[in-house]
């Protein structure tokens, strides 16, 4: 089981209680697949992806990137238990979308870099470890039902 | 593949980056640090506590290097031969393995927590592009650094 000091629960908290999905959600998605192009492999059905503009203008893309993003809210509400909250979402991903688990590393990088960009130096090196760490476990979880 | 485009902006990006090189250098080695604590083993001779003179200089170093090496990506197997050896046979720094469990891989956590200096550094001036061509340069930065491994 992941151990959590008081420190890293506060730093997780306070960091979705003041979090702008809309902008942070839809911004890492679109970061994700022009900074790593194999990814637009799950989208081909999301509209126009053929340049970087194409991406960053495509509504659908900004729309499930707000959807991935509150999909950690079930994480940052289960700490303790974050492999049992996510059994349900890793089928989803390894049956139904298919999803190559690697991806999920992709993705978690560009939303720290993404949140990094937003908060500057108040995104120490401190809170990028918690959150890091935060992000591996629920990467993990996610991968965790793939057989 | 960096493309032309990407070289001339990553070495635009790195000109105007240099001046703060020991801030920058020595903000990545610390979120490494605190992000990888594996990574610190790698500098026990030196004392590497925030703000510490071991730090901003070894940051400087690490900067003005990528910094130089962006200034003509062709040629960065010329420019790092000096630093392949010193990497690979003197430091032996866990090179980037991109099969195993990234918790090894240091100078591959090196380059994402440059990445992170740089998102925080430059905020929205850090583009998806600027990003995606950045990740290129840094591994490949990192792959001339690996190339003498064995």
């Amino acid at each position: 089981m992941v151990e959590w000091s008081d420190k890293e629960r506060g730093i997780i908290n306070s960091l979705f209680s003041t979090l702008d999905y809309e902008d942070i959600g839809s911004k890492t998605l679109s970061r994700c697949l022009i900074v790593y192009p194999w990814t637009q492999r799950y989208f081909a059905n999301f509209g126009p992806l053929y340049s970087a503009e194409a991406i960053t203008t495509n509504p659908n893309i900004a729309a499930h990137g707000v959807k991935i993003l509150h999909g950690l809210d079930r994480a940052v509400k289960n700490m303790d238990n974050i492999k049992t909250a996510y059994t349900e979402l890793s089928v989803l991903h390894s049956d139904k979308l298919k999803v190559d688990p690697d991806n999920f590393t992709l993705l978690s990088d560009c939303l720290t870099i993404v949140i990094a960009a937003k908060m500057g130096s108040a995104f120490t090196p401190e809170t990028q470890a918690t959150f890091q760490k935060f992000l591996a476990v629920v990467v993990s979880a996610l991968g965790k039902q793939y057989h | 593949m960096l493309s032309k485009k990407e070289r001339a902006l990553i070495k635009e990006i790195w000109e105007k980056l240099t001046p703060e090189a020991e801030r920058i250098g020595s903000e990545a080695l610390l979120r490494m640090f605190v992000s990888y604590p594996g990574s610190k083993t790698y500098f026990s001779h030196l004392d590497i506590s925030p703000g510490s003179a071991h730090l901003l200089s070894h940051g400087k170093k690490i900067v003005l290097a990528i910094a130089e090496g962006a200034q003509d990506i062709s040629q960065l197997m010329v420019t790092l031969a000096p630093l392949q050896t010193l990497h690979a046979y003197q430091l032996r720094i866990d090179p980037s393995n991109f099969k195993v469990d990234k918790s090894v891989c240091f100078l591959e956590l090196f380059s994402h927590c440059m990445l992170v200096t740089l998102a925080a550094y430059m905020g929205d001036e850090f583009t998806p592009i600027a990003h995606a061509a950045m990740d290129k340069y840094l591994s490949a930065f990192a792959a001339v650094l690996a190339e003498k491994y064995r």
